[in-house]
């Protein structure tokens, strides 16, 4: 079958595929290596004639820089506390989903919504319910006086309003925020592969459990658990991958200023700083910064798949 | 004496099954109950976005909350269109959106062919090294997609928004797969008929793979509607400038910080209005394509 004709006309065919993905693809990932070796590579000064000397001064420079010390604990938190979180919720909603009969399909529906949304845009809804209403300067007087709809749901249950995200809110209040945005948003993706995969077990093992007269508990830790490894683990491996390039979520409730007014940056995360880097013309130290990056993301995904092999049933 | 013995069992088996009835409706009870707060948990901020967008200055400020608008704010969305510009950012998203999808279905169609029906030399090879690609972090390609965007001087141009992230490798992936599926004897079939490629491509494949496409076609908009980063970049002006970057800070008053929420929740709502309507009518699509790829947008 093989003849010349057939391949010349296989090349065309992919033609403009190949020469796109060469310039916007393969020729990136070798460029953006050599850069993060030449020191202190500035596009400015490379088109006004600059030459740059080979070494680890990107690396050194970034891994010195005390932003990023503070990127690299947010987004390592984040993904520390949101993956759990996320994944335990969406396995307990998808079992309980799974469980029931009328209004599942409606159910399921509305817990898919959140998946199509623009992230800065329900960013900025989340930013609104957090927010204090009306200027706020530190003084207590005024938080009372107009706090936001969290606040109001806070202060009706008999609680103390917190300051979540304004001018002088502390580094916790702003991770809680944001943790429980990431998670509204994690959780559609990770429950429709869950419920996919408990649809998909066969009911005879459940049949068994009942005439052995299991407990519920045990039936989830030795039945649901062990059968949805493999999806478990799916959603927690690119659970992390997404959580290490988190960046537009704080955007829609910071902006650009990655942190509340009067603490810049202070929630900025890994992917926030190669942002930063790249706009401020210091090209070299993003390259460096996204290469730290990309190690760490294949060293979480290779220890997420070992232990998954170890522990996952196929 | 027998009797009375059997009667008793039976009503133990009775009370048992009884039992067991309760628990199960209590359980069912407090299933469903778990089930609507999660439920409100998951709408309560897109109802907090429509009920906020109605509300004048005034009432927004209100200590005790009100949960419905006492008078309805239309004029919020005209406000919010206006302020925010969306008719230039619309127009600019729904173009980037169009084109950049319109191409890069031809391309992947194209390319997917090729990779699921001809043969050709280092076929498996090339297929692989791009499958390798994937795993890349996309900041990787941005920093030098910019410089070589600048390079070739397509800084806030419509070019910049489109062409660097045309071709996905995995999209390619997703349709080659779906092609292999069509049974080759199909495509011999046709051959022998004297059908050229492209017909056999346009008349048989695509109809059977379109599922596939349309998940594409509903992805790549998406992907433009939310895209943030790149559109900021390479084009940031206000002529080229795309729906998420123009709403972060269109509403907050550069001189006294202030922002008019009303509006800008008026502004997200409109950006959510398209994306909620394509759920509503294309949920399939979406949830298939979804679970397959785990990436958004």
């Amino acid at each position: 079958m093989v003849d010349s004709k057939h391949q010349w006309k296989a090349w065309l065919y992919l033609a403009p595929a190949l020469i796109l993905l060469a310039i916007f693809t393969v020729w990136p990932i070798i460029n953006t290596i050599r850069l993060a070796f030449l020191e202190g590579y500035s596009l400015q000064r490379a088109l006004g004639g600059a030459t740059f000397s080979v070494g680890f001064g990107n690396f050194e420079k970034v891994v010195q820089y005390q932003g990023f010390l503070t990127c690299l604990k947010n987004t390592v938190l984040l993904c520390v506390l949101t993956v759990p979180i996320s994944t335990i919720l969406a396995l307990l909603i998808a079992v309980v989903l799974n469980s029931i009969g009328p209004l599942k399909r409606l159910l399921q529906t509305i817990y898919f919504l959140p998946y199509v949304t623009n992230s800065i845009a329900i960013g900025m809804v989340f930013a609104t319910m957090f927010n204090m209403i009306g200027s706020f300067y530190g003084t207590e007087n005024e938080i009372i006086e107009t706090a936001g709809i969290i606040n109001n749901i806070i202060m009706a249950f008999g609680g103390k309003p917190v300051n979540w995200i304004n001018f002088g809110s502390s580094y916790w209040a702003n991770m809680t925020v944001m943790v429980i945005y990431i998670v509204w948003n994690a959780l559609p993706f990770k429950i429709l592969i869950l419920l996919g995969g408990l649809q998909s077990v066969n009911k005879q093992y459940y049949d068994a459990a009942k005439v052995d007269g299991t407990s519920k508990f045990r039936t989830m830790t030795r039945i649901t658990v062990p059968l949805l490894s493999p999806m478990i683990a799916y959603v927690v491996i690119t659970g992390f991958i997404g959580g290490f390039k988190e960046y537009t979520s704080i955007v829609g409730i910071f902006g650009d200023n990655m942190g509340p007014a009067g603490a810049k940056n202070s929630l900025n995360t890994m992917v926030g700083f190669i942002y930063q880097s790249l706009e401020g013309s210091h090209q070299g130290r993003a390259s460096a910064a996204a290469l730290i990056l990309f190690a760490i993301i294949l060293a979480v995904t290779i220890i997420n798949l070992y232990v998954s092999k170890k522990k996952v049933h196929y | 004496m027998a009797d009375n013995i059997v009667i008793m069992h039976n009503r133990n088996i009775k009370s048992v099954t009884n039992r067991q009835k309760a628990w199960g409706i209590v359980g069912m009870f407090f299933r469903y109950l778990f089930l609507i707060i999660v439920a409100i948990g998951v709408l309560f901020p897109f109802y907090w976005m429509i009920i906020s967008s109605l509300k004048s200055m005034e009432e927004y400020r209100l200590t005790i909350p009100t949960f419905w608008p006492q008078h309805a704010m239309w004029s919020n969305y005209a406000a919010a269109f206006s302020t925010g510009n969306l008719g230039t950012l619309f127009k600019n998203t729904v173009l980037v959106g169009i084109v950049s999808t319109i191409l890069s279905l031809v391309i992947t169609v194209l390319s997917a062919f090729a990779f699921a029906r001809l043969e050709f030399k280092g076929k498996n090879l090339l297929f692989g090294a791009l499958l390798a690609t994937m795993m890349i972090p996309g900041e990787m390609f941005t920093i030098t997609n910019y410089i070589t965007v600048v390079k070739f001087g397509w800084l806030n141009t419509y070019t910049a928004l489109i062409v660097p992230f045309l071709v996905s490798v995995f999209y390619i992936y997703l349709l080659r797969q779906n092609f292999m599926q069509i049974p080759n004897e199909l495509y011999l079939a046709a051959k022998v008929d004297g059908t050229s490629d492209l017909k056999y491509l346009w008349k048989v494949m695509i109809p059977l793979a379109l599922p596939t496409l349309i998940s594409i076609t509903i992805l790549k908009m998406m992907g433009a509607w939310n895209s943030y980063v790149w559109p900021r970049l390479v084009a940031n002006d206000e002529v080229h400038q795309l729906v998420s970057n123009g709403l972060r800070s269109a509403f907050t008053d550069a001189g006294t910080n202030e922002t008019n929420y009303p509006q800008q929740m008026a502004a997200v709502a409109l950006v959510s209005l398209p994306l909620f309507l394509v759920f509503v009518f294309l949920r399939k699509y979406i949830m298939k394509g979804v679970s397959r790829s785990g990436i958004k947008g």
